[in-house]
């Protein structure tokens, strides 16, 4: 059905003129550009210019090999199915999390996001215990298959549909969907023809950051596959560790840039092409308690829970156990070095450095996602703008999509002198967690920007509101949910980050999932306890503070 | 024929009920206007009819068939809420023929039903415009196309009206009334503005604290309300009770609530036309507030043994002055006995 | 109203709550940069396994007045890519960790200064690199045999005799048992490589073959292996044959007993020394020196075996009681020169990679 596109309202609000937009823009970008695309330009330049000279010629040659087309073939196909899987599986959790009430729903949406702060390494420890043919599961003949790194891969990131997405759906107006059922549209047809369509953009942002996660993923794909399937990252890492075949690591690098960026490109077609308004009854709880209809999403969403639960479980069981019997002493070591100092700093140490850092890197986040969310929110007239402000959004995705061995790599080679003499700053630490979390906080906050009804601040402005009024009465109030599920989600990021942080802690001040690494590599029962037991604290902590988050958030208003 | 028999609906956490054993009737091809203060549990109501909440106790019938078991999918009911609820990314054709789309119907027949749809609610042509360029009125015609669609044998309206501006209220008001006779749709019609109810009801159930507290035609409820509250909430402007109301229907020459002359023990609400400055008129009072309006002068008066009353001035005459005595008639049409005294005596 | 005054004073408090704490991390970064300046640090580029008990470091600054920054760098090859990459403007004054199957890379990228300690135990001359070039830059500091380890108890109880040799790894009898980390995600992995290739030269690939046919098994790392599928790792594992160190058995003596129920089979070793450097262009050689001279102390060297499970290169410190007894070296371990190693490394992964990947 064509229509002529109906631009009354879309234009531009005035408060976001251009000037305006280039100065909240200039900070983020200010931050992007030396943080990220200047050591990763620095590194990609190295193998470019290996020989002296620019050598293309050598790195198409590298582009050519069969073992790359086999390994960029893999990479595709897994995060497609990892994605797809976590998207599916995601939303009937999302559903039931967000939209029914019931004792106990804040608890486990905190569960929901323990995975996702999980170190990869101990993860893998507990997916192949349960793997093995010794295993629980060892029946299934899994280990080392991709089928296992795919569930692996849906473990960690289901966290980020069920947040993202749930944000969005908690202020989707019910009563959208009771009017299309009273016009006798089934469940499923209220679902595909009026819930779906109001997700979308959340969907696909999700979905989007999901396959960057999951193809950017090296652990689980090393851990699980059994050396057997390569990814891009793992080859980018086992080139430029290994190797030091910088060419050839250069090469795949930028065909992950190439893939990244066309993958937004699509992202953004799809996505928010046509930005909805959503009638938000803000004060209006929009949850209400199961019914016989919700049967099937919480049959999925029980099942999901006990595939999360099951390598927690085995997590939570081993680091109980030492020596053959039953004991808190691993959790009781968490105060000490490890066996034969194996740390440099006890975990307890590690544990408050980590919370110091997730605080600063969390604050940069939200500073900086705000700006970015608010800047390609904006609905500019010009078609120009419109692509530029496109070009921006994706942009600020790249540090997911790009490998961390490169990043952490560009990092010492680019900021080694002055005036960026930062190599050692214990300040590398937050703002590269904040580039990872950033994507996040704006990709959860942008749909909600933009479906803020621009009527509404033009409304506000008329009255006389200056443009900070207008962002604190009109574009707050529906924000509020969604800022403080991204502050929670940022502080998730930081707390469980480990590829980039592993590269930029300083060794007297390791993070929490460094040490947990750390214990892993280490022979002596009561290291490899500890790791465990350090897992758990590291996400029952996170899951502590999601949940008190979540009740930050104001009390429904009482049903007329 | 729809029957709602003792209906509770209760949520959790809440002192009492929304809804509390409500007993409700609707002809087919009546439109019954459910009319209450926020908060009176009409709009729950509604959505138990609906089949959106489930029912504590009793029941709806529809047709004599019981729709506890029934979704609200299967009920073949159309539900239209005051902001509407279009969905954004349909045009303003796709909102329409969506329930038609839903029933597979052929494209041709979605076509031609959406413009005749759009055509009886008055905007033609409409059909590829986006939703977000729409005004409020035009909206609420489209969310009303949508909801006639599919013949729906009851149409629920939720406040249908009160987003608009007064002006468009009272056009979009008569143009309901007129689409729904057309097309003979059975309404159930909830809202907190009589006039609405007015404009577009054959029948009224006036509901207060999750119960009904009087039904009938708009007629004799509009003739008799229940109580000084009911008056009031109908648009009368005053309540009276007691000796002034005693006092007032003699002058009027009425008769008292026994039948009998007026004893001191009558209660009578008065539109504000009720009282009417005339010389000679047996009741006098003194000038608070006057007021012109384009058809009569509103005053707010003094009356001896009644008190403080509307009333207007006779068209076309010079308005009195504030502080000015006048002499009153007062017009037996324009005033409502009550059937209970109002608990709380006077009030303007 | 009542809601967006509550609101409002939350968002206050979370704001109040992050300006508190913001800046944690810069304020711990001021107070020591302030004591950087005030000491003089000796900073050690080194990898993830380094462990030092406090005591021994604080002797080293009694002693010299350097006190010593550690800084890990991931395993190895990491830590070796890492020095490559910032040559000219180093992370550290030194590093220690380097061992001899990336001795050569790092020689040969000129990341190090020629240094070596006045007197070092005759003992260490034995574990010095051939290559007159990479003895000048590199001191060795310790070795570890990298050994194929057995379950006994497993092998008791199924009644069968633990195999010994690596010809006997593809024996039927141990077919699915062994697990081994991969060589090329693994350090220890690529030392089981170089062993093979030392005893079969150019017919490991098919040695390979025939050792995977036999239903070995890849981990990605060594505690994948140990922990997850070694039947006496804490994940009781399926398979009584794991890739580890001479020095794991002792690790696996069971609470109130006082046996290992492992052994290392010692004709399977590949001996692996770490070696000390000084980096080309560090801010204070004269510390690093230092450093390197401590390390080949005995106050240094005798503190080796219980912190980071390696032996000392001096013969004459005493090892721990438990691993004179379960801990024994190779007495004919596997070695491969640095230089064939350097210049083979990528070329072998590769077929290796070729093998091991189906």
């Amino acid at each position: 059905m064509s229509r002529p596109r109906e631009r009354r309202t879309n234009r531009p609000t005035r408060w976001w003129s251009g000037a305006g937009l280039a100065a909240m823009a200039a900070l983020p970008v200010l931050v992007l550009g030396v943080f990220f695309v200047l050591p990763v330009a620095g590194m990609v330049g190295r193998g470019f210019f290996s020989s002296g000279s620019l050598d293309v010629g050598g790195v198409l040659e590298v582009l050519g090999r069969p073992r790359v087309h086999r390994v960029v073939w893999f990479t595709v196909w897994s995060s497609t199915a990892a994605t797809a899987l976590t998207v599916g599986l995601g939303l009937p959790v999302t559903y039931v999390l967000h939209r029914l009430r019931f004792p106990g729903r804040r608890l486990l949406r905190g569960f929901v996001l323990m995975p996702f702060v999980m170190p990869t390494v101990v993860v893998g420890v507990a997916f192949r215990t349960l793997l093995t043919p010794t295993g629980l599961l060892g029946g299934l003949h899994l280990d080392g298959t991709p089928v296992a790194i795919i569930a692996a891969m849906v473990f960690f990131n289901l966290a980020v549909v069920v947040r993202t997405v749930g944000a969005l759906w908690e202020g989707v107006d019910r009563r959208r969907e009771e009017a299309a059922a009273a016009l006798g549209a089934s469940p499923v047809q209220v679902l595909r023809t009026v819930t779906l369509p109001a997700l979308l953009p959340g969907i696909v942002a999700a979905a989007g950051i999901v396959f960057l996660f999951c193809a950017t993923s090296f652990g689980i794909v090393l851990t699980l596959g059994g050396l057997r399937y390569s990814t891009v990252e793992t080859e980018i890492y086992l080139l430029t560790t290994q190797f030091l075949d910088l060419r050839a690591a250069s090469a795949l690098s930028v065909l992950q840039l190439v893939v990244v960026a066309l993958l937004l490109y699509v992202a953004q077609r799809t996505g928010s092409g046509d930005p909805q308004v959503l009638d938000r009854t803000a004060e209006r709880e929009s949850s209400r308690r199961p019914r016989r209809g919700d049967a099937s999403a919480v049959l999925v969403t029980a099942v999901v829970l006990l595939f999360l639960a099951a390598p927690l479980g085995t997590l939570v069981l081993r680091s109980l156990h030492r020596g053959g019997g039953w004991t808190l002493a691993n959790y009781r070591a968490l105060t000490t070095r490890g066996e034969g100092g194996a740390l440099l700093v006890p975990v307890s140490q590690a544990l408050d450095n980590s919370w110091r850092v997730a605080v600063d890197a969390t604050l940069l986040a939200m500073v900086l996602g705000i700006l970015v969310a608010a800047v390609v929110s904006a609905r500019p007239g010009g078609r120009l703008g419109r692509r530029a402000l496109a070009v921006l959004d994706g942009v600020f995705m790249l540090p997911l999509g790009v490998s961390a061995v490169t990043l952490g790599f560009g990092f010492l080679i680019t900021l080694d002198r002055p005036p960026l003499d930062l190599r050692s700053s214990a300040y590398l630490v937050p703002i590269a967690q904040a580039l990872v979390a950033l994507p996040l906080v704006v990709r959860t906050l942008a749909p909600v920007l933009r479906s803020v009804d621009p009527r509404q601040r033009q409304a506000a402005a008329s009255l006389g509101a200056s443009p900070v009024r207008v962002a604190l009465t009109v574009d707050l109030p529906a924000l509020w949910r969604p800022l403080l599920a991204a502050t929670g989600f940022a502080f998730a990021v930081s707390l469980g980050e480990f590829g980039a942080t592993s590269f930029l802690a300083r060794p007297e001040r390791p993070t929490l999932p460094v040490e947990i690494y750390q214990l892993v590599s280490r022979p002596g029962e009561q290291n490899v306890g500890m790791a465990l037991a350090a897992s758990v604290v590291l996400g029952v902590l996170t899951a502590g503070v999601m949940v008190l988050v979540e009740r930050l958030r104001t009390p429904p208003v009482g049903r007329w | 024929m729809l029957e709602v028999r003792n209906a509770t609906v209760a949520f959790e956490g809440a002192s009492a009920p929304a809804v509390d054993h409500v007993d409700l009737d609707l002809p087919a091809g009546d439109v019954l206007a459910v009319l209450g203060p926020s908060g009176s549990g009409k709009s729950t109501l509604l959505r138990a009819v609906a089949g959106l909440e489930p029912l504590a106790t009793g029941s709806v019938k529809y047709d004599g068939r019981d729709l506890a078991r029934v979704p609200t999918h299967r009920r073949g009911f159309a539900l239209m809420f005051q902001d509407g609820q279009l969905f954004p990314h349909h045009s303003v054709a796709g909102n329409v023929g969506y329930a038609l789309r839903l029933r597979h119907a052929p494209s041709a027949v979605v076509a031609r039903r959406v413009g005749e749809l759009l055509a009886l609610v008055g905007l033609p042509g409409f059909g590829d415009r986006s939703i977000t360029g729409l005004s409020g009125g035009e909206r609420q015609r489209v969310a009303l196309a949508r909801a006639l669609a599919v013949e729906p044998r009851l149409l629920l309206l939720d406040e249908p009206l009160s987003a608009l501006d007064r002006g468009m209220r009272e056009r979009l008001a008569h143009d309901l009334r007129d689409i729904l006779v057309a097309a003979g749709t059975t309404a159930l019609l909830v809202t907190h503005d009589q006039e609405e109810a007015f404009a577009v009801a054959d029948r009224m159930a006036l509901m207060r604290a999750g119960r009904v507290v009087q039904a009938g035609t708009v007629e004799e409820v509009w003739r008799a309300p229940a109580d000084a509250e009911a008056a009031r909430f109908l648009g009368y402007a005053t309540v009276l009770v007691g000796p002034a109301a005693s006092l007032l229907l003699a002058a009027g020459g009425g008769r008292g609530r026994s039948g009998g002359p007026a004893d001191g023990r009558d209660a009578v609400a008065l539109r504000r036309s009720a009282l009417r400055v005339a010389a000679g008129g047996p009741l006098r009072g003194r000038v608070l507030a006057s007021r012109p309006t384009p058809g009569a002068a509103r005053l707010t008066v003094v009356v001896d043994g009644v008190g403080e009353v509307h009333a207007v001035a006779e068209p076309g005459t010079v308005p009195p002055a504030v502080g000015e005595e006048v002499h009153l008639v007062v017009d037996l049409t324009r005033t409502a006995p009550l059937r209970e005294d109002g608990a709380d005596g006077r009030t303007s | 109203m009542s809601t967006s005054l509550r609101r409002a004073a939350l968002a206050a408090a979370t704001a109040s709550i992050a300006m508190v704490s913001a800046c944690a991390v810069g304020g711990g970064a001021g107070s020591d940069a302030t004591s950087a300046a005030r000491a003089k640090t000796v900073v050690v580029a080194t990898h993830d396994s380094w462990a030092m008990s406090k005591s021994v470091l604080k002797q080293f600054t009694a002693r010299t007045g350097y006190s010593v920054r550690v800084q890990p760098n991931g395993d190895v090859g990491q830590l070796t890519n890492k020095l490559v990459l910032t040559k000219g403007s180093p992370i550290a004054d030194m590093t220690y960790g380097i061992d001899n199957t990336f001795a050569s890379r790092a020689v040969d990228e000129g990341v190090l200064a020629t240094y070596r300690p006045g007197r070092q135990a005759a003992s260490a001359t034995a574990y010095r690199l051939h290559d007159p070039a990479e003895a000048a830059a590199l001191t060795p500091v310790d070795y570890g045999d990298v050994c194929v380890n057995a379950d006994d108890v497993w092998f008791r109880k199924h009644h069968l005799a633990p195999p010994r040799t690596l010809d006997d790894l593809l024996r039927p009898a141990y077919k699915n048992l062994f697990v081994t980390p991969g060589a090329a995600t693994s350090s220890p992995g690529l030392a089981f490589l170089l062993a093979t290739i030392a005893r079969y030269g150019d017919g490991w690939p098919a040695y390979w073959q025939k050792l995977m046919a036999n239903g070995t098994k890849l981990t990605s790392g060594w505690s994948d292996a140990y922990d997850v599928d070694f039947t006496a790792g804490g994940g009781h594992g399926d398979r009584p044959l794991v890739l580890s160190y001479a020095s794991s058995p002792p690790f696996t003596i069971p609470k109130g007993g006082d046996r290992p129920t492992t052994s290392s089979l010692l004709q399977t070793c590949f001996r692996q020394v770490e070696y000390a450097g000084v980096l080309k262009g560090a801010a204070d050689p004269a510390g690093a020196k230092a450093f390197i001279d401590f390390m080949t102390q005995k106050a240094f060297q005798r503190e080796l075996p219980d912190n980071m499970y390696v032996y000392p290169v001096d013969d004459r410190v005493a090892l721990p009681t438990l691993w004179k007894k379960y801990a024994q070296t190779a007495a004919h371990p596997f070695t491969v020169p640095p230089a064939t190693i350097a210049k083979n490394r990528d070329r072998w992964l590769r077929q290796w990679g070729d093998i091991t990947s189906r």
